[in-house]
């Protein structure tokens, strides 16, 4: 091997090379063909950016939710029989597309982790050209995404996202939720609780250990405490820890007597049925049945849980077994296509999707600020909610909140839930200044 | 200077590899790959595979916990954009140092053992500090949700500088020029660049012939009294800056740092890399990397609707057979053609990619240049 040392017109051609590459980024950050806001639509069609969990301890509530945006696409532009297009208040919306143009869409996996979902959501955003990103499965997720959508100046319309911080501390102009949060579950939640279990109880939480965990815990304890109840212990767990037979076992001797589990998705299903399995719905403690609630139900974990769910207590967004018109419409246009009733996740993104698409509609753009302002105090019916509203304040959808409970005797594999109450949206609404955060101004991007 | 002893088929190799890097967005264009965020991840991915190789393809230790000090370096960044400015060069100097640091800790008591024991050692350190991050370093971590950036951060060098965020959140920045889109990925680029020539200066060094050494026979380089010991160590903190750097380059990009970056399956994620590509050699962990993110990004995004519009030359009901399979190997089934691939080439390119593009090339030299490139196959290429 001889060591050659650089001629100086090799240093020279090797210097000059390196500067032309060095120059070539120049090309791409001008901003000669910037358009007015990112991603304006140009052509005959808009780009939506579905980003849901297609694996991990959500998957089933994603694979849910992506069959509803499909669905929501059909309906904008005019395919199917138009589901609850035709009972929306605002009929601003012709199918034919969004502003004459036509809805094209495409997914993501968010893996229930933020890291993947900021990459898919950039990907579909510097890459698909996509103007509007939705979904989300975990309150982590959303809110690591909303922040992106925000930066990137696109609009976010959360998915199935229940944390109070959504819209609270980590709201941002950009981004929209319809669906409720544990603020209004708890709201809901306590005057059932204390009818069902009276108010000298005692609590033990199992937490999943992330924002919306947090959150939860928080309401409840907020609510039940103010009923007289006492909260024993309140132990954080890890998202999809599969197994939570260590957690439980000290539930046993705790003294609790009633056991909340701030559990969703898969961990729910897991950790409710390992709770009945260990024998705390047949045991007494300080003389009184032992109590289980899940504050935030969905009818595919009750699914997943099977007999367990039996008159456990929580609260939901939506049921498919609501006799309105709006959640009619849906519940025959969700079956006709997929041959099963939507869950509440389902309803919640599908809603997203008719919302966006009405707000872009009457407000004749694209543009980030031009849609907030038509959805800011948007008030409107027909969705399966009742009357609802997007409050300006935080961009919070407020409606009335649904109590369920486990049925006790299901009809079919989809009727495992009965709702027990209708608490209306003047008992769960609450001052924006509560939750904290900054909205800050919309982004338009580029 | 060294710089100029680099030899002449090191230097073109260099400059054909900045070549790339620089034109990537345009050549990478074509395969759907040519958007920032996935290029950026190309250059971040390809510095901790660069720096993992530098660990096993050297020495042949096989480190499971890497992830560890890439999620580290990211928290570092993260709270040197916080504490002190948006600027990314204080993050990475910052990132790369703390890196350094923890894998000096994590090396010092790993290289006790060598071989699975020492592969059990470092995966169980990864999923202590993973754990730990969920845990009882929660204030530091923000756990689940992530360490994200707050509008009332101090960031005590900006407002001494008078820079002003205003109501916005503010994003990453070198003196003006914003760290994301293609300028960031310029940025990851360069450092991409720089790694590499490190590694070549690195394999091509007697402590590089050293490091090798310790892969070939670590016990008869100690019956000649040489301590190995400093070296495994020197490597293991070098890739573990390496590491560092790649995750205060993360941050820089997309400032959020998750926990789930220390995941042992984000420790699996670089050995798959650098064995993909070829472990030991120059150009392999970067090519992996760039491979495995590609399938990530790209494999993953196929749904029904994209399969069926390349079948859309196909009779209706072939194209609906065709989807039905196909659909099981893209979207969330991409993990699924990874595992497939990564077998194949463990077969039957026991060297990664890189052998791969060796035998292409003996073969066609081969054929056209008299038969002088066959015979040894199986060594590593370089």
């Amino acid at each position: 091997m001889k060591d050659m040392r650089i001629s100086r017109r090799g240093l020279l051609q090797g210097t000059a090379l390196l500067g032309a590459g060095l120059a070539t980024p120049t090309i791409f950050s001008s901003k000669a063909w910037a358009a007015g806001y990112t991603n304006e639509p140009k052509g005959g069609t808009v780009t939506l950016g579905f980003n849901v969990p297609q694996t991990g301890a959500y998957a089933d509530e994603g694979a849910d939710e992506l069959r509803a945006y499909q669905l929501a696409v059909d309906h904008i532009n005019g395919e199917g029989d138009g589901g609850m297009l035709n009972t929306f208040s605002s009929k601003a919306l012709g199918g034919n597309g969004i502003n004459g143009k036509k809805v094209v869409f495409v997914t993501g996996d968010t893996q229930t982790k933020s890291d993947a979902a900021r990459a898919s959501a950039k990907r579909m955003i510097e890459k698909d050209g996509a103007i509007m990103i939705t979904g989300g499965s975990s309150s982590g997720v959303a809110i690591a995404v909303q922040g992106l959508c925000q930066d990137a100046g696109v609009i976010f319309m959360a998915g199935l996202t229940h944390s109070n911080d959504t819209t609270g501390k980590d709201k941002r102009a950009n981004g929209f939720r319809h669906f409720f949060n544990t603020e209004m579950s708890g709201a809901a939640l306590g005057p059932v609780l204390k009818n069902a279990f009276g108010s000298d109880r005692t609590a033990y939480h199992l937490t999943a250990d992330y924002t919306w965990g947090w959150s939860q815990e928080g309401s409840i304890k907020k609510y039940t405490e103010q009923l007289g109840w006492q909260t024993k212990a309140a132990v954080r767990t890890p998202l999809g820890a599969g197994d939570f037979s260590q957690y439980i076992t000290p539930v046993l001797n705790s003294g609790a007597d009633v056991l909340v589990l701030n559990h969703y998705g898969r961990d729910m299903v897991n950790s409710l049925s390992q709770a009945v399995q260990f024998g705390l719905r047949d045991k007494q403690v300080n003389g009184k049945d032992f109590a289980i609630v899940v504050p935030l139900y969905s009818r595919l974990m009750a699914q997943g849980a099977g007999e367990n769910v039996k008159g456990i207590f929580g609260s939901t967004n939506w049921h498919w077994s609501l006799q309105d018109e709006g959640s009619k419409a849906f519940v025959k246009s969700f079956g006709q296509k997929y041959g099963f009733p939507p869950s509440q996740a389902a309803h919640t993104t599908y809603c997203q999707a008719l919302l966006y698409a009405d707000a872009c509609q009457r407000a004749g753009t694209f543009m980030p600020s031009g849609v907030g302002a038509a959805l800011e105090g948007f008030k409107f019916d027909g969705l399966g909610n009742g009357p609802t509203e997007y409050r300006a304040e935080d961009h919070q959808c407020f409606k009335d909140v649904l109590v369920v409970k486990g049925k006790e005797n299901p009809s079919s594999k989809f009727d495992v839930l009965e709702v027990v109450e209708v608490t209306p949206r003047a008992q769960v609404e609450y001052p924006a200044s509560l939750l904290g955060g900054e909205l800050g101004p919309y982004n338009n991007g580029a | 200077m060294s710089f100029f002893k680099t030899q002449p088929k090191d230097l073109i190799l260099l400059l054909c590899f900045a070549v790339v890097v620089l034109l990537a967005p345009i050549l990478f264009a074509p395969i759907g790959a040519g958007y920032p965020d996935l290029l950026q991840k190309f250059a971040i991915f390809g510095i901790f595979a660069l720096g993992f190789n530098i660990l096993f393809g050297l020495t042949g230790y096989l480190s499971f916990g890497h992830a560890a000090f890439l999620g580290v370096g990211s928290y570092s960044a993260v709270w040197t954009f916080k504490l002190l400015s948006m600027n990314p060069l204080p993050a990475i100097i910052f990132a790369t140092l703390v890196g350094g640091l923890f894998s000096a800790l994590i090396g010092f008591i790993s290289l006790r053992r060598t071989g699975i024991y020492f592969s059990i050692l470092t995966l169980a350190f990864a999923q202590m500090s993973y754990n730990m991050a969920y845990s009882v370093l929660t204030p530091i971590t923000n756990g689940e949700t992530g360490l994200q950036l707050v509008q009332s951060d101090p960031r005590v060098l900006d407002v001494a500088f008078g820079r002003d965020y205003g109501a916005v959140l503010p994003s990453s920045d070198l003196f003006g020029i914003g760290m994301t889109g293609y300028p960031g990925y310029y940025f990851c680029g360069f450092m991409l660049i720089l790694c590499f020539f490190l590694t070549l200066r690195i394999f091509r060094s007697p402590f590089g012939m050293m490091l090798r050494a310790v892969k070939s026979n670590q016990n008869r380089m100690n019956y000649t009294g040489l301590n190995t010991k400093p070296y495994a160590l020197a490597a293991f903190v070098i890739s573990g800056m390496y590491a560092g750097l790649a995750g205060g380059l993360l941050a820089v990009t997309d400032p959020l740092a998750g926990a789930e970056r220390m995941q042992w399956t984000a420790s699996g994620e670089v050995v798959l890399m650098t064995i993909l590509g070829g472990s030991g050699t120059l150009l392999g962990p970067v090519i992996g990397a760039g491979a495995i993110k590609y399938f990530e990004n790209i494999f993953s995004a196929f749904n029904d609707q994209i399969l069926a519009q390349v079948y859309s030359f196909l009779p209706e009901i072939l194209q609906q057979i065709m989807v039905a399979i196909s659909s099981l190997f893209v979207g969330e089934g991409w993990h699924l053609t990874l595992g497939a691939l990564f077998m194949i080439i463990v077969i039957f390119l026991p060297g990664g990619l890189m052998e791969g593009f060796k035998r292409l090339r003996n073969l066609i030299s081969g054929k056209f240049g008299g038969g002088n490139g066959s015979g040894r196959a199986t060594a590593p290429a370089e």
